[in-house]
């Protein structure tokens, strides 16, 4: 009986997350967006930033999370909007599984949408300015960023597109929560990126795990009050 | 409509008084700082204004956890009175400290743990009374606000720490410095009577300010209740 239930909640995940990909294989419209503006970002720091090859090392790790984090609140708008503008949201509410299984599963279907913007922009930006990023600590990283900054920004997305002004409210209610995560993964990326040793990158993956065990359980306990009727 | 209490009235004539003395303390007993001279004296409130942040940002989210708990509108009306005196004594810790740090750092501003936390503070609670403003529903915005003060409130310690990981030059009066700190000084007995002084005042001003505020909310309420009985 229990590990029927286990099984339920586990297919409610994969079934919220599972729609939100078919429904995006479809239209496409919410990766093409979050790519089209990463990749815009990225030019207006190389105009902005004259990334010739001294800057260039160092600003690196800087550039690529500024740019995941601006793109990445694209994605978490758009996937809340899409749920709440087609009254999708009350009828997920309406299914009889645990609430939190919603967020899980909007959780991960927004990962897969920034793990993918971040596969696309990885090499891009490696074959732009030259520089290899494809090292498995530095993917590392960037997947631990991720998933911190995609738990916070789940619950927040929830919270901000049921506010007035939606759009222009989630940055700034996600920019000052997630700068913890911004602070650790530029600092284990440039160290990555600068092949500094493993000893001084720990830390900040440490802190990285951290935050990402942290804020999944406060989003897991507090999601129920967010999407309350 | 209930009159002002009477113990409140009482505690805000001691908060006046408090906060003269510890003007006076601070201004004119503690001795002149050797190093530094007079812009130290600015430490004293610098410090008791910090501790009165902190005191409201830690009952913001105590009280976020319990409005969570309990659903109970009151609870709402004591988070937002916490919110807005932390928010207003950080702003004024944070002008203070720019205030010492131009002669001492020669800097107004530098990115240290405890400016950035103090700032970043600041910056949720703007965005948490931005939140609120966008929600008309009563009951989802206590929610809301609660939820925010909550991450916040875990949040901001995680910033502290992972900034603390570069390094500081704040300096630690109390405790252990690290090594760079750079203004530290030792505190003669005058000093501390000033300093603790202040401490004991501000907390006062706290608990008035903050009683203070939770009953303008709660006056706010009923005006609201009111309104919709004349509209009706």
């Amino acid at each position: 009986m229990k590990e029927e239930r286990s099984s339920n909640y586990l297919r409610a995940i994969f079934a919220v997350a599972w729609k939100d990909l078919a429904a995006e294989m479809r239209s496409k419209e919410l990766l093409s967006a979050m790519l089209v503006f990463a990749l815009l970002v990225i030019m207006i720091f190389n105009f902005a930033l004259e990334l010739d090859i001294k800057t260039r090392n160092s600003v690196t790790a800087g550039v690529l999370w500024v740019t995941f984090a601006f793109a990445g609140t694209l994605g978490l708008n758009r996937s809340m909007a899409i749920e709440k503008d087609r009254g999708c949201l009350d009828g997920l509410l309406l299914a009889p599984v645990d609430r939190s299984a919603i967020y899980f599963g909007k959780a991960i279907s927004n990962l897969a949408f920034m793990l993918i913007v971040e596969a696309i922009v990885l090499p891009v930006y490696s074959i732009l300015y030259n520089t290899n990023l494809f090292k498995p600590g530095l993917l590392l990283v960037i997947l631990l960023g991720s998933l911190g900054y995609i738990a916070v920004g789940t619950l927040l997305s929830a919270m901000s597109v049921q506010t007035r002004t939606r759009d222009v409210m989630l940055p700034i209610l996600l920019f000052p929560i997630i700068l913890p995560i911004l602070i650790a993964a530029v600092r284990a990326s440039g160290g990555y990126l600068q092949d500094l040793p493993f000893d001084q990158i720990l830390p900040w993956i440490n802190l990285l795990i951290v935050y990402d065990t942290i804020f999944t359980a406060i989003s897991f306990m507090v999601f129920d009050y967010v999407v309350e009727e | 409509m209930k009159a002002k209490p009477t113990t409140l009235k009482v505690l805000d004539i001691v908060s006046l008084i408090l906060l003269a003395i510890a003007t006076y303390l601070a201004l004119v007993f503690a001795p002149t700082e050797r190093i530094m001279g007079d812009v130290q004296r600015v430490f004293y409130f610098h410090v008791a204004t910090a501790w009165v942040g902190l005191l409201g940002f830690v009952a913001a989210g105590v009280t976020g956890i319990i409005y969570l708990r309990t659903q109970d509108l009151k609870w709402d009306l004591i988070e937002v009175a916490a919110v807005e005196i932390s928010l207003v004594f950080f702003f004024i810790t944070i002008i203070l400290g720019s205030i010492w740090a131009r002669p001492i750092w020669n800097t107004w501003w530098t990115w240290d743990p405890r400016l950035t936390s103090a700032s970043i503070v600041e910056l949720i609670y703007l965005a948490y009374l931005m939140l609120r403003q966008g929600i008309e529903d009563p009951d989802r915005r206590a929610r809301f606000g609660a939820v925010y003060t909550l991450v916040g409130a875990v949040s901001v310690p995680i910033t502290f720490v992972s900034i603390r990981m570069f390094r500081t030059i704040h300096p630690v009066v109390i405790g252990n410095a690290s090594s760079k700190a750079q203004g530290g000084f030792g505190m003669t007995g005058d000093m501390k009577i000033a300093f603790f002084f202040a401490l004991f005042a501000f907390t006062v001003i706290f608990v008035d300010l903050f009683w203070n505020r939770i009953r303008l909310g709660q006056l706010q309420q009923k005006v609201e209740q009111l309104k919709l009985k004349v509209m009706d």
